[in-house]
């Protein structure tokens, strides 16, 4: 019954939501305003009457409603509340109205801004979010209804929507429980952060797609996108942080990015986004790249659809794709309509979004902003490349192939480096106008500097020429980002007679967007230090060992101590854990525990390393199989991977960068200075 | 092996009574000692499970799809990890033991396509037309700012530096410089 309810109440939403599609172009196409703000309303009560579905949904959950097939399929009795909760995102069908519900609650954040200003943009803005939502809403009722119940009938146990003629509610005893994967704390917030990114960047997109069938294609679409695209921004990051920490703490094999085409799917919409929060900036101070923006919103939208289908359609299988249906037709369907209406939207509004200034110099930083897009799109190509691959090759060879990570890494590299080279000199190149010599002159210091501590780390840590210039990026990157921030402090030290520590931190608060993204280039680099250190460096050994024995690895020892078994019945776990001694150069650091994880209910197992995490590197201990009779021998493998945790470190700084970038300013009033003619310097403010 | 055939070649000994024959049979024995051993030596020591994961590293588990087989935790990937320890234990090459796997298992196993040149050769095309259209706009964007250099500044700029925060920095830094 509660279930039926709960389908009753999505049924409804559904409707809503094309209602409010319709009238919202009936009320612009005739214009009348009551129409539009019928449909503006209607959307506004898609969120509560999501969160009431939600609502019923979690209470199946949570009171072990197993004759709910989504229910029996994702949980079980021994599962916490919180993880019978977080199931909710678990499975398909609930993946897929966890996300109409995220969409639904920012569609109606947009809503209720004052539109005074916007007016004509907001039909349209509606449109694009319930079609959006009519979409995913429509594959929940129509496909993957997430109250579809179990019935006994006479040809056996079947799923219906409602009761069959024939059929008799069917209650299994317990459900099968969620993979164990799922249950691990950055599992459980890393989807709900990359949905999060995935719908923020759906506003952007409405508002370009609003600007394009209105015609008003000036600069103030973006502006009121603008941090709506950096919190989505800052969402997707984090959700792919937190997916290298859970890859890294629970699929055991000492990585964090595996190449896995979920993860490149996760990966695409943040490299578009990514170039489209620098172009935007052109288009600010300039007035440039109007076309490309529009294309990249467009694009960033369609992959945001194109990685929810991977991820949710299961047709690439990977280790992500828990859930497989077939409901991939549909979504390229609606990727290739979405696609296709805002391309021909664009072509038709092409002129009246041409440049209001030209290009003036190769060496400006609007051209390497460019180059900078040029690499974010050069790295889609590939990514993009690398998941189809596999599809053509199937298509017209009949034969099933692999892309992994050789290819990626081989293929990427050179584009990430270029990209970092660029980090470090843009931001010295001045708007406008930048010559060799005014470059030269800026960059000239950090070279040095960069320079020397690549000779230090020849001489102290490594005669790898490309892990060199890896470094020797690094310390460019970073060095310019300190030059420049100094460079502003002092120059308010000057003028403003503040110390040293209130000048950066007024500085850092008079222009958020400029600093926040200097800080999120600094922690960039940090990540790049951990990526280079576990690519280049990581080594391994793997075991069998009996207590007492001792593997050696790089200058660690690690000894077999004891292994013990036990049940948690309530739970339904077995954990499997060893004890190792850990000696570096023959002194005794510590005791680590890696286990073993099984969980009854779903029948599956967990590894769990047991890690001792340094700014040199990490240890890291997995437990790979034993002897349960005598438990005398174990195979261990042990990883060393130097240098990794300042990946961790730098994500850390990451968050606070786009916290900052992305925290409201307030308007600054503009008074009217003499046009200067040319721009020398960079500026130290822009 | 050898220590039994040792045992049984003594009791013939003992049986004929003939200090010849004996000799004889001690050398027959110890020349199938020695054929018995051959295997064996061919074997060699048990490869370590380094020297295995070395190879299944490169490749990828045949049923759950973008796993690298060293990290495979199912029994197949176990048994194929052993497989490629006995393939290693009879002296099979690395190359020999991944095309025994891709003529089993189809090409999916190698961590790349086998036409690495298609697979290579489409981004790169993609990605140098990227950057020759760029080249291409740098250059249409850059021809009427020739003749307009240093005499138009646009509104933008003028934007830029409307902020009399940013004009008092900008003051500041050419002292400094």
């Amino acid at each position: 019954m509660i279930a039926n309810f709960g389908f009753g109440v999505l049924f409804i939403t559904f409707l809503v939501t094309v209602y409010s599609v319709f009238a919202a172009i009936y009320g612009d196409r005739k214009q009348i305003p009551a129409m539009v703000e019928s449909a503006r309303r209607a959307m506004l009560l898609t969120w509560p009457l999501l969160t009431l579905t939600a609502g019923v949904l979690i209470y199946l959950l949570t009171r072990n409603h197993y004759e709910v097939q989504f229910v029996y399929e994702v949980t079980s009795r021994s599962m916490p509340t919180y993880l019978k909760v977080t199931a909710w995102w678990g499975g398909q069908a609930g993946s897929l109205l966890f996300w109409s519900w995220l969409m639904s609650a920012f569609a109606s954040l947009v809503t209720l801004r004052k539109w005074d200003r916007d007016r004509e943009f907001l039909p349209w803005v509606i449109v694009v979010a319930c079609v959006t939502m009519a979409f995913f809403i429509g594959m929940n009722v129509f496909f993957e209804n997430p109250f579809a119940q179990l019935y006994q009938t006479f040809d056996g146990i079947a799923v219906h929507t409602f009761k069959p003629a024939d059929g008799v509610l069917f209650t299994p005893e317990d459900g099968r429980g969620l993979n164990p994967l799922l249950r691990h704390p950055g599992m459980i917030i890393h989807p709900p952060m990359l949905y999060l990114g995935f719908v923020s960047f759906v506003i952007p997109f409405a508002f370009a797609f609003a600007a394009l069938i209105t015609g008003r294609t000036d600069d103030r679409w973006i502006r009121l996108t603008r941090r709506w695209a950096l919190w989505a921004w800052l969402f997707l990051s984090f959700g792919l942080v937190l997916g290298s920490r859970w890859a890294y703490d629970v699929l055991g094999w000492g990585g964090f990015w595996g190449w896995d085409p979920v993860e490149i799917a996760a990966l695409m919409p943040w490299l578009t986004g990514t170039a489209f929060l620098h172009s935007v900036m052109i288009q600010e101070k300039r007035g440039m790249l109007k076309h490309w923006n529009m294309l990249l919103v467009i694009l960033t939208y369609d992959l945001v659809i194109f990685g929810t289908f991977l991820t949710r359609s299961g047709v690439l299988s990977s280790v992500h794709a828990f859930a497989q249906s077939a409901i991939g037709p549909l979504f390229f369907g609606f990727i290739a309509f979405t696609l296709i209406t805002s391309v021909a939207l664009l072509i038709y509004r092409w002129s009246s979004l041409r440049s209001e200034t030209e290009m003036t110099s190769m060496l400006s930083r609007e051209a390497l902003f460019l180059l900078n897009n040029l690499m974010f799109m050069s790295i889609l190509v590939v990514c993009f490349w690398g998941v189809i691959f596999p599809l053509i090759s199937e298509l017209f060879t009949g034969q099933k192939v692999t892309v992994g990570p050789p290819f990626y890494e081989r293929a990427t590299a050179p584009l990430f480096s270029a990209l970092m080279l660029l980090m470090g000199v843009a931001p010295l190149s001045a708007w406008g106008h930048s010559t060799i010599k005014t470059l030269g002159r800026a960059i000239w210091k950090p070279t040095l500097g960069a320079l020397a501590i690549t000779a230090v780390l020849f001489f102290t840590y490594t005669q790898k020429i490309v892990v060199l210039i890896g470094f020797f990026l690094i310390a460019l990157v970073i060095l310019v980002t300190i030059y420049e921030y100094l460079r502003g402090a002092y120059a308010r030290q000057r003028a403003q007679g503040e110390n040293i520590f209130t000048a950066l931190w007024t500085l850092t608060g008079r222009n958020r967007r400029r600093y926040g993204g200097y800080i999120i280039h600094l922690s960039m680099m940090l990540m790049a230090i951990g990526i280079i250190g576990i690519e280049s460096f990581q080594v391994e050994t793997q075991g069998r060992i009996g207590v007492g024995e001792s593997l050696n690895l790089s200058n660690y020892t690690v000894t077999y101590k004891e292994l013990a078994s036990w049940d948690d019945g309530p739970k339904g776990v077995n954990y499997t854990r060893a004890v190792v001694d850990v000696y570096r150069n023959g002194i005794y650091l510590g005791q680590l525990h890696p286990r073993r994880d099984y969980y009854y209910d779903s029948q599956q197992a967990m590894t769990i390393p047991g890690e001792r995490a340094t700014l040199r590197d990490d240890l890291y201990v997995l437990l790979i199989d034993w002897e349960p009779a005598s438990t005398s021998g174990a195979t261990f493998k042990v990883f060393v991977n130097p240098l990794i945790n300042w990946l961790w470190l730098g994500s850390f700084l990451f968050l606070a960068g786009i916290i900052i970038a992305a925290w409201p300013e307030k308007e600054m009033e503009r008074v009217a200075v003499p046009v200067r003619r040319t721009i020398q310097q960079p500026s130290a403010a822009d | 092996m050898s220590p039994r055939r040792h045992s049984d070649a003594s009791t013939q000994v003992n049986k004929m009574g003939s200090s010849r024959m004996a000799s004889y049979v001690l050398l027959l024995t110890l020349a199938l000692a020695g054929l018995w051993t051959i295997p064996v030596s061919a074997q060699g020591p048990t490869p370590t499970d380094d020297e295995v994961n070395r190879i299944a590293k490169q490749l990828y588990c045949p049923v759950c799809e973008s796993t690298p087989l060293d990290v495979c935790p199912t029994e197949a990937c176990r048994q194929w990890r052993d497989l490629i320890r006995t393939m290693l234990a009879e002296g099979k090459s690395e190359s020999e033991i991944k095309q025994y796997f891709v003529d089993h298992y189809g090409a999916r196993v190698l961590a790349e396509p086998p036409n690495r040149l298609v697979a290579y050769l489409v981004p790169a095309v993609a990605i140098f037309l990227g950057a020759f259209l760029l080249f291409r706009g740098f250059q249409m964007w850059m021809r009427p700012s020739i003749t307009e250099a240093g005499v138009a500044d646009t509104e933008r700029e003028t934007k830029a530096v409307q902020d009399p925060y940013v004009a008092r920095l900008e003051e500041e830094l050419k002292k400094r410089n």
